[in-house]
């Protein structure tokens, strides 16, 4: 089940988006600081959401060779 | 003016009975025993039409049909496939590479010699 | 304000326009051309994760924990980057072994139990109920707030019957049953429904951002407005980071997530929408990526429409849960609110419809019908149509359940937030984890492993969880949470042994998920599992291994076609069964009904069949009441294995013989076909032109004899060919001399030699202990690797060897040419059918089957044939033959 390139790929989409949205990452992104009036913190999750939907569309539409 | 085919087959015997046909519909006749020696032939001698066989060593008639159309001077050129497999995906692979038609062996004569006709009239 | 009979008519307009959608997704199902056969509207059906609880619930959450509303969406998003793993494989089983529910899935995983299945079912009801409750609720405190003066509530009536809620909960069940109960289907499929589901899915959508826009843009200037107003109050500037001052923050953010993650593929409606209702496996392939951008679009105005409540109404006074209806009411802007309202009803019913759908097939196939077949009435040789009871059982389950979950928001509904009632069934569901997770990847995982795990889990998530939440309710009393039951005070249910400065949720859900998992493998490991759980979980495991055509049937004993035939149709209905067994007789090759063979495969068919009406538990009892079966051991499952593995061998080899054919034949066609061109082109030309010259005419008549010649031996070729292959060659087998053999076919080719000035010499051994063998072929042999040699040698100068060896084990035959040789890379190619390596001349006057040929013989005789020849050095042909 683990043979083709898309499993490899979830597997290893899944586990950076464990890492990215718990201790200690999520530390980076809890600051005051805003971004285009926008607090860091939200943001940052929205963006990293965004990322990984997008890496995950990457990932599902292009078909192995 | 005199008209010019090619005859490209591995198949000595069959070489001779083309040549023979086809200077008795009054063309000029160049022969070719392989893929290789067809392509050089139509570089050199630009023939008005080939008739292609399409298992032939060093290059497949595909191949031949596939390197004339690459090439802008003989985009026009008529090119016909003989076909001994009759496979309909044979056929289908032959026309996407550019062949203007198909005749299965062992082929009448006549339809052969009204074909080439055709052919070289639709290309003038 | 906005009238009541305004919000009761556009409500019921609304409803009346799912219902249409509903019945359009039914018709255009029936007429085979489905609506819902869509990546799209397959993700959007999956939407239907978002709730009330979402479209009112997170907004309240957001007003109180700031960002922390997030994780119960973060987590989908994980688990949807494995679902094209592990979602597939379950629909991929549940397709294979037509499952319907959750509780179906466990029970026929553990060697189809109806314990099992019974215990699942409970779980899922008394978890289930308090989220009903929460639609119920988001939709009466929503209908409130539309209707009465801002900040006013709703006074309980007195009478029960004067209770519009009552109402909404008995229509909300007559709409489920309309659309998930009109017929029995054994696959469970709703067309109607999903497409009703995924246009609600858009609504809802649609009116949350409607009122995110609003509030944003309209009330405010903007995000960074909001967010820099915000940020200017000290009580509402630490909701936008994430220390909320609880401890352990970061175990429960985590928390959170994982609850969500397992949520989003276990609650009923989940599997429902996404398993059950799935028409095709690759449909998941861009629902996983929509699902989520889905979920990330309804959560972006959730932090400003709460804050922008925060900051307009001040903290403490409107309850935030409602901010997405009272916001536009306080600005005048009735039809706003009333469309969010909409958008609100729409994620309550999505959900109560899809759910209630789910629990009650459950309800029928896993708690009710076991009991009843039991029953002499209904049960083991009792006659007579139960497609009809069955409907009646999930019809009444559905009016059930939703009464139930009336009940339910009378009693806690008023003390508790909607999020927190929904994280209780959250916690509840993330108990079937172990037992499917570990059922779908561990061939271990026993029955009683899996009862022990989901019951160790129950018990702790009702005492952890649901007791001190009925507590809070003031329906129990609370002593027991601040001292222990009878003051014992390790066994406080939020602190127990001891654990505490968890939240309440991460405490029950770690010892619950603690003891599930521990039991269920610890019991697993304890025994071997019994020959059924055995054969269920290698269908399970391994279901992406078995085709079809190889797949095992786990089953052995005695049947007859019409009791099976009988017993269908008590559950599917007469006709939808006649119709299926004909389908069946045509599959494995009968005319009609009664020729069909009452074997093992027939008996899985039937079964399948069942268990898509009754769940794999009542089908399996069924099937075994009116079969005679052999007891099943491990010993069998494993020999059964194997046959179904020898069987796929032997299929994918006749596959590839199959192919090998099909090239056969197509090279023997090109073989005959080129011959017969020039035979025929000669013959025409000849024919037309009488008056052809005679030494052309002579030319060409020579052609033609020579290509008969060589049809004729092809023709004889292809037959030796066949018949070597097929076994059915005649062999003459003598005592042979190899040196008489070879001399033999030396002689027959010299003259040729001689013609074209080639020198041919032998080199053979003084005496020679004979072989058994055929002498005419073995002449065949080498005479056929003489004249191979004699074309490829250049004329005039060319060199052939013949060298006989002898030794103890056999003798071995050389021919050595000096011709062009072959390249090393085309030596296998030499042996294969009608290839033809290139020579020098450029003519193939061979068939291509020469040597071919000679090799079969040769191996024939327990010999083998190999070639020695690097291109421009000659080539060596030699064969060995074993005395």
């Amino acid at each position: 089940m683990l043979k083709g390139m898309t499993s490899q790929r979830l597997l290893a989409l899944f586990a950076a988006g464990v890492v990215l949205f718990n201790f200690p990452l999520l530390m980076l992104w809890d600051h005051e600081v805003q971004v285009w009036g926008i607090p860091l913190f939200p943001l940052g999750l929205f963006v990293v959401w965004a990322a990984l939907i997008a890496a995950l569309a990457w990932v599902m539409e292009t078909r192995e060779g | 003016m005199t008209k010019t085919v090619l005859i490209a087959d591995d198949e000595p015997n069959i070489l001779i009975s083309l040549e023979y046909l086809m200077k008795r519909e009054g063309y000029r006749v160049l022969l070719a025993h392989d893929g290789q020696e067809a392509c050089d032939l139509i570089a050199s001698e630009h023939p008005d039409m080939v008739l292609l066989d399409v298992m032939m060593p060093k290059k497949t008639g595909f191949e031949v049909c596939h390197a004339i159309r690459a090439d802008e001077t003989f985009k026009a050129m008529p090119i016909l496939l003989l076909t001994a497999k009759g496979r309909d995906t044979d056929v289908a692979k032959g026309l996407a590479m550019g062949a203007n038609d198909y005749m299965i062996k062992p082929f009448s004569t006549k339809e052969l010699a009204q074909k080439v006709r055709e052919l070289l009239e639709s290309a003038e | 304000m906005v009238a009541p009979a305004l919000v009761v008519g556009v409500t019921l307009a609304y409803l009346l326009i799912l219902f249409a959608v509903a019945y359009f997704g039914d018709k255009r199902a029936e007429a085979g051309r489905s609506v819902i056969a869509s990546p799209w509207v397959y993700a959007l059906s999956m939407a239907v994760y978002c709730t009330a609880w979402t479209y009112f619930g997170s907004v309240g959450r957001a007003a109180n924990a700031g960002v922390w509303f997030l994780p119960i969406y973060l987590g989908p998003m994980l688990a949807m980057i494995l679902a094209w793993l592990v979602v597939r494989k379950m629909i991929r089983i549940a397709k294979t072994y037509r499952i319907t529910s959750i509780a179906d899935f466990v029970a026929s995983r553990y060697g189809k139990s109806p314990l099992l299945a019974g215990l699942v079912t409970l779980i899922t009801v008394v978890g289930i109920v308090p989220y009903m409750a929460l639609q119920l609720k988001a939709i009466a405190s929503g209908y409130a707030v539309l209707t009465l003066p801002l900040g006013q509530s709703m006074a309980t009536p007195a009478d029960w019957w004067a209770d519009g809620v009552l109402y909404m909960a008995l229509a909300l069940a007559g709409f489920t049953i309309v659309f998930g109960t009109r017929h029995l289907d054994s696959s469970e499929r709703h067309e109607g429904m999903v497409a009703a589901i995924a246009f609600e899915s858009v609504v809802k959508l649609l009116a949350f951002l409607l009122v995110g826009a609003f509030v944003t843009y309209g009330m405010f200037g903007g995000m960074g407005d909001i967010f820099s107003q915000a940020l200017a109050q000290d009580n509402l500037k630490h909701l936008l980071a994430f220390d909320q001052g609880q401890p352990f923050a970061y175990s429960q953010w985590f928390t959170l997530t994982l609850l969500a993650m397992l949520s989003v593929v276990f609650l009923p409606r989940q599997f429902q929408v996404m398993v059950v209702e799935n028409v095709d496996e690759r449909h998941l392939r861009r629902a996983v990526w929509v699902f989520p951008l889905y979920l990330l679009l309804i959560n972006i105005f959730v932090l400003p429409i709460a804050l922008g409540g925060l900051l307009y109404f001040g903290v403490d006074t409107v309850d935030p849960e409602t901010f997405v209806l009272s916001l536009p009411l306080a600005q005048g802007y009735n039809w706003l609110a009333l469309v969010a309202f909409v958008g609100g009803v729409s994620a309550a019913t999505g959900m109560v419809v899809v759910e209630a759908i789910a629990v009650s097939t459950m309800v029928c196939n896993d708690l009710v019908m076991p009991l009843l077949l039991r029953t002499r009435r209904f049960g083991e040789r009792s006659g007579g149509d139960l497609t009809g009871l069955l409907l009646g059982i999930r019809r009444t389950a559905i009016v059930l359940i939703l009464l139930l979950g009336y009940v339910y928001f009378h009693l806690a509904g008023n003390t508790y937030a909607l999020v927190s009632i929904g994280l209780i069934s959250f916690a509840a569901v993330a108990q079937f984890a172990p037992a499917v997770l570990g059922g779908m990847y561990w061939k271990g995982g026993t029955r009683n492993g899996a009862l022990a795990g989901l019951l160790a889990g129950f018990v702790l998530w009702t005492y952890t969880l649901m007791l001190p939440s009925l507590a809070k309710s003031g329906w129990v009393s609370a002593n027991f949470l601040e001292y222990g039951p009878l003051g014992i005070a390790w066994l406080k249910p939020e602190a127990f042994l001891g654990l505490e400065g968890m939240d309440n949720l991460s405490h029950a859900l770690f010892w619950s998920l603690f003891a599930n998992i521990s039991a269920y493998v610890w019991v697993s490991l304890w025994q071997r599992p019994a020959a059924r759980e055995a054969s269920q979980a290698l269908l399970f495991v391994d279901v992406f291994q078995r085709t079809s055509v190889a797949h095992p049937v786990f089953w052995q004993g005695q049947a007859k076609v019409t009791d099976l035939l009988h017993l269908t149709g008590r559950f599917l209905g007469e006709a939808k069964t006649e119709r299926l067994f004909a389908d069946y007789a045509q599959q494995v090759g009968v005319y009609d009904i009664g020729q069909i063979p009452a074997d093992a495969k027939l008996v899985h068919f039937v079964e399948t069949q069942l268990t898509g009406a009754i769940g794999s538990a009542s089908a399996r009892v069924m099937v075994a009441s009116v079969v005679e079966e052999e007891a099943l051991e491990l010993d069998d499952v494993m020999r059964i294995l194997e046959e179904a593995s020898e069987l796929r061998v032997a299929l994918e080899k006749l596959k590839s013989l199959d192919h090998l054919k099909d090239d056969f034949m197509s090279s023997v066609t090109h073989e005959l076909r080129t011959p017969l061109t020039s035979i025929r082109a000669l013959t025409e030309m000849m024919q037309d032109d009488p008056e052809m010259e005679l030494e052309q005419r002579q030319q060409f008549l020579g052609i033609v004899v020579a290509e008969t010649e060589r049809l004729s031996r092809l023709v004889n070729q292809v037959l030796d060919m066949a018949k070597i292959e097929a076994g059915h060659a005649e062999w003459h087998n003598s005592d042979v001399d190899m040196r008489e053999i070879v001399q033999q076919a030396v002689n027959s080719v010299a003259g040729t030699c001689r013609e074209r000035g080639i020198a041919l010499q032998t080199e053979l051994p003084p005496q020679l202990a004979p072989l058994r063998a055929d002498a005419d072929r073995l002449v065949q042999v080498v005479l056929n690797l003489l004249s191979n040699a004699i074309k490829f040698v250049p004329e005039g100068s060319g060199k052939i060897d013949v060298r006989v060896r002898d030794s103890a084990a056999g003798v071995t035959v050389e021919v050595q040419d000096n011709g062009i040789g072959i390249a090393p890379d085309k030596h296998a190619q030499v042996f294969e059918k009608f290839r033809q390596v290139e020579n020098a001349a450029g003519s193939q006057q061979g068939t291509g089957l020469g040597l071919p040929i000679s090799r079969q013989i040769v191996e024939h005789f327990g010999g083998r044939m190999w070639l020695a020849s690097q291109a421009g050095r000659g080539a060596c042909f030699s064969f060995f033959l074993p005395r």
